[in-house]
């Protein structure tokens, strides 16, 4: 009997094994920016290109920093989220317009909303490799410290919005 | 003799036209080859996270492209390996490196092999063992097919 139930013993725990790894996505990298200081920047805004916005200007209250591009196609696919959040007012989300052009990038918001309260330009990607951005879009949420409390990686969906990113929020304005 | 002189003379003209079409390839050199050759070297030992499974110096990611670049200026700033490093595991995290450094959160990934193969060899060694010591009758006959196969080979 035991010679038959040791294989099939280590064939239950390698299947258990590969059943658990079947589950974890390899593109969601852990941060190592978690409860680190947001890195700082100063840009221009995607509106007004001659008014600068830098980190320390958003000291004290939460916002959502959301990484995108008009050439992003999973964008396109949150975006209608973002708007109706945005509308919401719960938390300013600014944008981080990454590696696109004003034109272009103007054009899609006036085609499909624009959710920002501002969005920052970034178009050689600096600021983008500073935040450790990989996967357009990415959401980070940074606190009133201006330490980043959470990561998304690719589009925002639903149950994101509504079960990590809003409480979230909701606790760190408390 | 004559067929040996044209292959020489094709290997030749292929190999120097092929130095300058991957020269076309690559993006702008910067003026300093040892430089170039130092960021290529740092680029192989991280992980472009755009396609994991290659690194940031073989992938034609535009994220790759930034990192060499970013690379690139890093090191004519002089700094070193080691501060390049750690600019990017600042931002990537370990992954990034494929070499990821001996600490608490990697440990398994690094004694787990030898330890798998250390029990593996503990098992095939016990039951080796266990079958040196067993009397004869605990094995099956051998079958008289098997003998009258051999014999041929005698």
């Amino acid at each position: 009997m035991n010679r038959y139930l040791w294989p099939l013993i280590g064939f239950m725990v390698l299947a258990a094994f590969l059943a658990m790894g079947l589950k974890l996505d390899p593109h969601e990298v852990p941060s190592p920016l978690i409860d680190k200081p947001a890195p700082t920047f100063s840009t221009t805004l995607l509106s007004r290109p001659e008014q600068m916005l830098a980190k320390q200007d958003l000291a004290g209250k939460v916002w959502i920093l959301n990484v995108w591009a008009s050439w992003c196609t999973a964008c396109r696919e949150e975006h209608p989220l973002l708007v109706d959040f945005s509308r919401r007012g719960v938390v300013p989300i600014y944008g981080l317009n990454y590696k696109d052009t004003r034109p272009a990038a103007q054009a899609w918001l006036q085609k499909l909303g624009n959710p920002y309260t501002e969005s920052l330009v970034d178009a050689d990607g600096r600021i983008g490799i500073d935040y450790g951005v990989y996967g357009v879009p990415e959401t980070f949420v940074i606190d009133r410290q201006g330490v980043i409390r959470m990561k998304h990686i690719g589009p925002v969906t639903v149950e994101v919005l509504r079960d990590k990113i809003e409480p979230l929020v909701r606790r760190l304005n408390a | 003799m004559l067929e040996r002189r044209i292959a020489a003379l094709l290997l030749a003209c292929l190999t120097g036209l092929a130095a300058p079409a991957l020269a076309k390839e690559a993006e702008p050199v910067s003026a300093n080859p040892a430089q170039e050759a130092r960021m290529m070297e740092l680029a192989t030992e991280l992980r472009c996270l755009v396609c994991q499974n290659q690194t940031i110096a073989d992938s034609h990611a535009d994220l790759a492209v930034d990192l060499r670049q970013q690379i690139r200026e890093m090191l004519a700033k002089g700094q070193s390996e080691d501060q390049i490093r750690r600019y990017m595991t600042d931002r990537y995290g370990d992954f990034v490196l494929y070499k990821p450094p001996f600490k608490a959160t990697t440990a398994l990934l690094w004694v787990g092999p030898p330890v798998l193969l250390l029990a593996a060899m503990a098992g095939l060694y016990t039951i080796l063992r266990r079958r040196q010591r067993a009397s004869p009758d605990a094995f099956d006959p051998d079958s008289p097919d098997d003998e009258t196969e051999l014999r041929p080979d005698r």
